[in-house]
């Protein structure tokens, strides 16, 4: 039983973190190959700030609103380059957030930050306040969709020198998508290091920025059901089958080019086109 | 003294950069497409000049074999992979790409082993002192000379030869060059393969500069040959060469003295991010 909670726990806070890519590069097109970095940011300060004997759950809001920042600072940077080169960019920034922690002896260097403190909360009890906040970001994802600025996000993503010639100030847009994300992000990274107790610079870097992409991507860009269901099964397939422990990397490329090669929209799109099939076959 | 031999190093390390983002440009420019699986091709052409080098003890058909392997490789991935992608939006080819590559790297990894292999008797490792002080291994010098010698070559088909005209009017204007009687099809295949030849090219001076050849060997190469041809202004050959050699110098001067605050690979994302601050179309290119 343990172990399947331990297991739920980290299908939650994998769930959690590609919903919150998913708001920048599926909501609004903004492509990002650094994502870990903010998971890595929300993990370090909840860490840290449990350590310095802050209560687990007030260090939450802060790893948001820190990750949040920093992920403004960087959709600022990112306003003045567009599509391949903000994918080099966001790549930069997660080198570049890997090359800081790895050198800096009080963010624990290549040893990372051990012996985390508990929560206070039984295994159960996090499992089911990271399966709440898990089920909290898919509405709020959902909400975000259906509301306006879920539209100026797809019209961004889809036309964005027409929404400027709408009058529309896609900047604060983008900010607002890079803000949002990048905070749950660092909520994930706070769920992350009290559930494993240890992160290290290697947790972050860009092998795991890709990983959660291919989740986004598998799930089926843009689409929040779809992603959910993505980051769940990928995050519990070396799990499940234990001889994909040593290929999961060779799976997962595997999967992100054929996903991209035979159906670009993800499994989301896949089951819409069966189910289209199917109508069209009885019709 | 420290200040030239930081410059020489960063120029060695630059020509390499150099090697692998000429490919990656060449591809930028006729596609729009960030092939961060032309790394994998590096890698191969590591592992081929060290194999061929052990099994026959001849440097010189290592390079021809690893050269013409990883061409057709090249030539394998745009068919199978880009081109039936051309018309998707460009991140479609992006992520097949990185899939591409993390794909190579671990079938590298179960096929050769995670540790690597060696040369048994590695060439061209004498000393040798220039300029009254300087220390070059051999396989340095080399990997300069090298490059230099095929990057004029690369210039003069370019300009000089009726495919190396077709593959510039392809890239500037692929529908009027197609009018003109252009093979697209063709201009793409000869790119891709001169392009991926380049980086086995450089993979077998990486694994002599090293001795060593290991599955991961080509994700720094990527990653900064991504960065390069950002730096130099996407898809321009004179801005990748340039953008390559400043960034090796860059980093070797910067790991001296930003050592403490900053590995290598931020430092050298770190410079990118400031340039491209500054100048959002890149180092060398025309605003």
């Amino acid at each position: 039983m343990e172990y399947e909670i331990s297991l739920l726990t980290s299908m939650c806070i994998s769930v959690l973190f590609a919903l919150s890519l998913n708001l920048i590069t599926g909501f609004c097109g903004q492509i990002s190959l650094g994502h870990a970095a903010f998971l890595g940011i929300g993990a370090y300060l909840s860490a840290l700030l449990c350590k310095a004997g802050i209560p687990f759950l007030a260090t939450l809001p802060l790893a948001m609103l820190l990750a949040g920042c920093i992920g403004v600072v960087v959709g600022l940077a990112s306003l003045r380059v567009r599509a391949d080169f903000l994918a080099i960019t966001t790549m930069g920034v997660g080198f570049l957030f890997v090359g800081i922690v790895r050198q800096q002896d009080w963010l624990g260097g290549e040893m990372g930050v051990s012996a985390i403190p508990d929560s206070g909360l039984s295994k159960m009890g996090f499992m089911l306040l990271t399966l709440a906040l898990c089920i909290a970001t898919a509405l709020l994802c959902l909400y975000i969709r259906k509301s306006w600025m879920g539209r100026v996000f797809n019209g961004v993503a889809e036309d964005e020198d027409t929404m400027r010639v709408l009058g529309i100030d896609v900047p604060r847009y983008k900010l607002a998508a890079f803000a949002i994300g990048t905070a749950l992000a660092g909520l994930a990274g706070g769920l992350y290091a009290q559930h494993l107790k240890f992160i290290g610079p290697d947790s972050f870097g860009f092998v795991e920025s890709i990983t959660v992409l291919s989740m986004v991507v598998v799930g089926g860009i843009g689409s929040v059901t779809g992603v959910a269901i993505g980051a769940a099964v990928l995050s519990a397939l070396p799990a499940w089958f234990q001889f994909i422990g040593d290929y999961k990397l060779l799976v997962y490329g595997g999967l992100l080019f054929l996903m991209m090669r035979f159906s670009p929209g993800g499994m989301a799109a896949l089951v819409t086109r069966m189910i289209g099939a199917a109508k069209g076959g009885r019709a | 003294m420290l200040f030239l031999e930081l410059i020489a190093q960063g120029l060695v390390q630059g020509s390499i950069y150099a090697l692998v983002a000429l490919g990656l440009t060449l591809v930028y420019g006729l596609l729009r497409i960030l092939h961060v699986a032309h790394a994998a091709l590096f890698t191969l052409g590591g592992y081929l000049g060290v194999m061929v080098t052990n099994a026959t003890g001849s440097l010189s058909l290592a390079f021809v074999i690893a050269m013409v392997a990883a061409g057709l490789t090249g030539v394998a991935m745009y068919r199978l992979c880009y081109e039936p992608m051309l018309k998707q939006p460009p991140f479609v080819a992006l992520i097949a790409s990185i899939g591409l590559y993390i794909a190579f790297e671990e079938i590298f990894r179960i096929v050769f082993g995670a540790s690597g292999l060696s040369y048994m008797a590695p060439p061209l490792q004498q000393q040798v002192e220039l300029f009254g002080g300087l220390q070059f291994k051999q396989a340095e010098l080399m990997v300069m000379a090298g490059t230099a010698a095929i990057i004029a070559v690369l210039a003069y088909l370019q300009t000089r030869t009726r495919i190396g005209v077709a593959c510039q009017a392809t890239v500037s204007d692929p529908q009027m060059a197609q009018s003109f009687g252009i093979k697209l099809q063709q201009v793409r295949d000869i790119n891709f393969f001169v392009g991926s030849a380049l980086a086995g090219f450089a993979g077998v001076w990486v694994a002599l500069l090293n001795n060593l050849v290991e599955p991961t060997m080509g994700s720094v190469p990527s990653y900064k040959g991504l960065a390069i041809i950002v730096l130099g202004g996407m898809g321009s050959v004179r801005g990748t060469l340039m953008a390559a050699l400043v960034l090796g110098v860059v980093e070797s001067f910067g790991t001296i003295y930003l050592g403490k605050l900053l590995d290598r690979n931020a430092i050298a994302f770190a410079f990118l991010i400031v340039v491209l601050m500054l100048r959002p179309q890149g180092l060398f290119a025309r605003s």
